[in-house]
């Protein structure tokens, strides 16, 4: 071992984005494919980032991928761009993409990165959003060899979903899956959108933004293309149902900083022990607050 | 149109790497269906025969005859390494080890029923017993909640199983109670062809009657076809009109079950129909 040995100092430093132009390429290539077959979980050879797995790496990968020096980024983790996940990871970029904006306005953002919500804002065609996925397979609890998963994949036998959503109707008369709601894209694949709540399922349904997911541990990438169906799985019978969050007298809670009626709502416990409810989309929250304080002022 | 719905031709499977002189040196006069100079087991060689719409064929033999095997190649549980299958299907024709396995597959869940011996084979104990009805019937492409619980309570019914416990796991039923779930499930989806593999054996002889007349009974109801795999010569009188006698992997005896049953020509169905009465 060379003790006194020194990088040349062009190879020393990391590149734009921390992945080398391989990689980025490799990563972008597969994006395409993902994209090309809507749904269908695209391998790709996850890269060992400096930071654990279960951290978001996949879509850190996908991002630092398609960041360019013109784009401006935003992070949610959990609806909210200050928790401790989405500020690192912003950090990490901005450490790592030198002049790169970032921003916490969902409508000024051209990539978003989240975990666990699509922002409550539309978003738009110009945008990108990239979700960090825990779990890529949805078939995964019902078949745990992945070689056989993959031909029910191929063959788009997704009966044995449908038996634990029948089993779940049976017991609680309703289908409770909170997240990890099976959606069905463009037709043929079946997704595992694990990162988000099943509110925000309808929301992937033909979205004007391209959706990509990846999973870093998993070692997968999937799109859903703008404009794509999707659609979640049920009985023809039984319609597909968003969270519902209504008090004992049948009144849609409100947000206690917004006061609004129509976002995702987190549920509190304040210091006097009482139960409050709060927008999960953090951004969203401030901005109805602005428009409220506006609207006071005129 | 012929009443015809299977015709199976020459099936074999021989498991192993096999020589030239596999088929020669086992066989019944043999008293062997490992062949000597490779090793290969000779699991079924040669078996033919054709079955009829609502036809019972027993196929009876001791352990190790290829009964099973046979069955469960035409069930696609297992590849034959010679042979074909034709199975009759309305006006159409399937060669069924052409097809792909996707074809298969998809002939297996909607065309064909299974019963197996241990209920554990079929049946997912993980899920009540109305979900694996329902199963069935979604793989079939029936999306409709009501009517899926519907038709697997009259199932269940059908089956004598109590409606009210389609919601329990299968786990907490007896033995013969999952016996009949296991019949449900494979009538869910009215499959024209039904495999019983020693469905009765295990079981006391009280509910191996009930089962035996409740097969008998779907037989008449459905009108529909089965092979039934025995070890058990009471089993074959009850149920089958014509019967196979097998050793060793091949087919020594065939014809109507009462012919064979009071007039045996080969020396080992003798032996086996003498030493049961």
């Amino acid at each position: 071992m060379n003790a006194h040995y020194e990088l040349p100092l062009e190879d020393a430093g990391y590149s734009f984005g921390f992945l080398d132009e391989y990689a980025k390429k490799e990563v972008r290539r597969c994006i395409l494919k993902a994209i090309s077959i809507p749904g269908y979980q695209t391998p790709y050879a996850s890269r060992e980032m400096p930071m654990g797995r279960g951290f978001g790496t996949g879509g850190l990968q996908l991002t630092l991928s398609l960041i360019g020096a013109d784009d401006t980024l935003k992070v949610i983790d959990q609806g909210s761009d200050d928790s401790v996940n989405a500020v690192n990871l912003r950090q990490f970029v901005q450490l790592t993409c030198p002049g790169v904006a970032v921003t916490e306005k969902t409508q000024e953002a051209t990539l978003i990165q989240s975990r666990h919500r699509i922002p409550e804002k539309m978003l738009t065609e110009q945008q990108i959003l990239v979700l960090q996925v825990p779990y890529p397979d949805a078939l995964v609890v019902v078949e745990p060899s992945e070689a056989r998963r993959k031909v029910m994949h191929g063959e788009a036998d997704y009966s044995r979903l449908l038996v634990k959503l029948y089993e779940d109707v049976v017991r609680f008369d309703e289908i409770t899956l909170s997240h990890r709601y099976p959606t069905r894209i463009n037709g043929h694949y079946v997704i595992d959108p694990s990162p988000i709540p099943r509110w925000d399922v309808p929301r992937l349904h033909h979205s004007p933004a391209l959706v990509l997911l990846g999973a870093g541990r998993e070692k997968k990438i999937y799109a859903v293309p703008p404009y794509t169906v999707a659609a979640p799985l049920v009985f023809d019978d039984i319609a597909f149902r968003v969270e519902d969050f209504r008090d004992a007298n049948g009144q849609r809670i409100a947000c206690r900083c917004c006061g609004s009626i129509v976002s995702f709502l987190d549920e509190l416990i304040d210091d006097a022990g009482r139960v409050t409810h709060q927008c999960s989309d953090s951004a969203y929250c401030e901005e109805q607050q602005e428009t409220i304080s506006a609207r006071k002022q005129a | 149109m012929s009443n015809k719905i299977l015709s199976v031709r020459g099936l074999s499977r021989i498991h192993g790497e096999q020589c030239p002189l596999c088929i020669s040196s086992t066989g019944p006069e043999h008293d062997t269906n490992m062949c000597p100079h490779c090793g290969s087991v000779v699991a079924a060689h040669d078996v033919n025969f054709d079955l009829y719409r609502g036809e019972i064929l027993g196929i009876i033999g001791e352990s190790g005859s290829g009964k099973s095997s046979t069955v469960k190649m035409l069930y696609f549980d297992d590849m034959p390494t010679a042979g074909s299958a034709t199975f009759y299907d309305g006006d159409a024709q399937h060669d069924m080890f052409a097809l792909n396995a996707a074809q298969q597959r998809s002939m297996r869940n909607k065309r064909f029923g299974m019963v197996y011996q241990n209920p554990h084979l079929g049946l997912n104990f993980q899920i009540s017993a109305g979900g694996n009805i329902a199963e069935r019937l979604l793989m079939s492409d029936l999306r409709h909640y009501e009517e899926i619980r519907t038709r697997a309570g009259d199932l269940l019914v059908r089956t004598e199983v109590s409606r009210a416990r389609m919601d329990q796991n299968p786990r907490t039923f007896s033995g013969g109670m999952q016996q009949r779930v296991q019949i449900a499930k494979a009538l869910a989806t009215r499959p024209p062809l039904l495999f019983l593999d020693e469905v009765t054996t295990g079981l006391d002889l009280s509910v191996q009657a009930a089962i035996l007349d409740l097969i008998l009974e779907i037989q008449h109801e459905l009108g529909t076809a089965m092979i039934v795999v025995t070890h058990d010569l009471g089993v074959i009188r009850l149920l089958a009109g014509r019967t196979l006698v097998m050793k060793h992997g091949r087919v020594i005896e065939s014809g109507l079950t009462d012919q064979i049953l009071e007039d045996p020509q080969h020396a080992y169905t003798q032996r086996l129909v003498a030493s049961a009465l």
